[in-house]
């Protein structure tokens, strides 16, 4: 079988992470997790939004580094992926780092997509490497749907994009003990014919599906033993997809699937409808709050799926059914079982 | 993998949450009602100021508009219509809005590309086809007093 799981030939680490964030997430329920936030316009200082994506996305890097001391030089790439046209959110945010630059496009995956990528070199050269990500609300809006200031409603099945950046340090050493990368299974692209850009849970729950029941097929494990299945952004209405339909193929994740669109933002009070997504939705999520309950040791072993509508504007237009993508990682604290 | 797309959109479609219809309509009669009402007291208004009934006329679509601008322009009016959809979408406010808003938005893109050529982006359809059906009644306006 062509598409089996990766694993890195040594051990890779996320040795830290930091996030950066607007301020309805740091007013949120992870709100504390994060390390930066702009206290009130989400400008983060800039005259325009896409501006202000950048400087996210610079501010996550340079306290990554500034923590683990190190200079840009020390980085053997940095992977780094958004959402605006061409990731100009990355290619001008990073442009102050020294280091040699990979720009990825995975939609709201693309968290995930980096630190695949990343791991899998780390694993086979060494690293360290640098990955992240960034959504902002605003610029996302302006790209994919209406101006600012224009007053519609949206349906009930909409989500909304996280306001947030998140850098990830994938080393092949640690000094204090970290969670590893052990398994990698890159997402293969579904459509199922979704053409409505207000239910992207719906277009992204069969690529996670699919990702999800080849790994339980080829690692023989059983979803009860991990501490949690993370979705990257199916939101309310993809959550219950991928739940109903994980059960009707006979593996039940209903006890363990969470979802970083969820669990950003507060169902009730928020306002925020199906939940969050974003390139920024799952890596601040996981790099924030996920993270740190692996290293409090509150849960020990996850599967992270990060999962992407790959659509844009024009597809959207021309009435072309929108793809999906879910990659995943298994992160854990455990000592490797079986391989 | 592309397989029964037909069965999965009408599974997704049917158990997609759907907006609340009767609140909604509800919604959009009181608020768009209440500009109405607003509408025609400025309308009786004017008129009491000694304006003939054409300008008075006028006069209300040009208030509205302004304050239309004015409220989008200060970040409160996408509130009100998320609050009232159809209600503030179909009276004039609902245009002023569409052509405010993109106004605002695509200052960083300059004066010329950004502001000049994106202000109709919302409302474009409309001025285009409105236009294109004014034409057409015209012709057909011009055709039944010539025949008959």
């Amino acid at each position: 079988m062509a598409h089996t799981i990766w694993r890195p030939a040594h051990p890779v680490y996320i040795a830290d992470a930091a996030t950066v964030v607007g301020h309805e997430e740091h007013a949120g329920p992870l709100g504390a997790f994060f390390d930066l936030h702009d206290p009130k316009k989400d400008d983060f200082g800039m005259d325009t939004w896409e501006k202000a994506e950048s400087e996210m996305q610079r501010l996550a890097v340079n306290t990554l580094l500034g923590r683990a001391s190190l200079n840009a030089a020390d980085i053997r790439a940095i992977f780094a992926g958004d959402l605006l046209n061409q990731c100009t959110g990355s290619g001008y945010g990073l442009l102050s780092f020294d280091a040699p630059f990979f720009g990825l496009y995975g939609a709201c995956s693309t968290a995930a997509e980096g630190l695949a990528l990343a791991a899998q070199l780390c694993g086979a050269y060494g690293g360290p490497y640098v990955t992240v990500s960034s959504s902002h609300f605003c610029s996302a809006e302006r790209q994919f749907r209406y101006p600012m200031e224009y007053g519609g409603q949206r349906p009930p099945t909409a989500q909304w994009t996280v306001t947030g950046a998140a850098a990830f340090l994938v080393t092949d050493r640690t000094e204090s003990p970290a969670p590893r990368i052990a398994e990698i299974l890159p997402g293969i692209t579904v459509d199922r014919g979704i053409t409505d850009a207000n239910n992207m849970g719906a277009a992204m729950a069969p690529a996670a599906l699919d990702t999800l029941l080849r790994y339980f097929r080829e690692s023989g494990r059983k979803p009860d033993s991990f501490d949690m299945i993370l979705t990257g952004d199916l939101g309310a209405e993809g959550s219950a997809i991928l739940r109903d339909f994980a059960a009707a193929a006979g593996c039940d994740i209903s006890g363990v699937q969470q979802d970083c669109g969820m669990l950003i933002y507060d169902a009730q009070t928020s306002d925020k409808h199906s939940g969050g997504s974003g390139c920024g939705c799952s890596g601040v999520t996981l790099g924030g709050f996920i993270l740190d309950r692996m290293r409090r040791g509150v849960i020990s072993d996850i599967l992270f799926i990060g999962t992407g509508a790959l659509l844009s504007p024009m597809s959207v237009q021309q009435g072309q059914s929108i793809p999906g993508i879910g990659h995943l990682l298994r992160i854990t604290t455990r000592e490797d079982t079986a391989q | 993998m592309n397989t029964d797309s037909e069965q999965y959109k009408k599974y997704a479609a049917k158990r997609a949450k759907k907006s609340p219809l009767a609140l909604d309509c509800l919604r959009a009669f009181l608020v768009g009602g209440a500009i109405c009402t607003g509408a025609e007291a400025l309308h009786t208004l004017y008129e009491n100021q000694g304006m003939s009934e054409e300008n008075s006329a006028a006069l209300v679509s040009v208030t509205l508009i302004f304050l239309t601008a004015l409220l989008t322009g200060l970040g409160i009016f996408d509130r009100i219509a998320k609050f009232a959809g159809a209600g503030t979408l179909v009276p004039i406010t609902g245009f002023a809005n569409a052509v405010t808003a993109p106004a605002i938005d695509t200052k960083g893109e300059g004066f010329v590309m950004g502001v000049g050529t994106k202000i109709f982006s919302i409302a474009g359809p409309v001025i285009l086809y409105g236009t294109a059906a004014g034409a057409l009644y015209g012709v057909i306006y011009w055709i039944s007093i010539t025949v008959f």
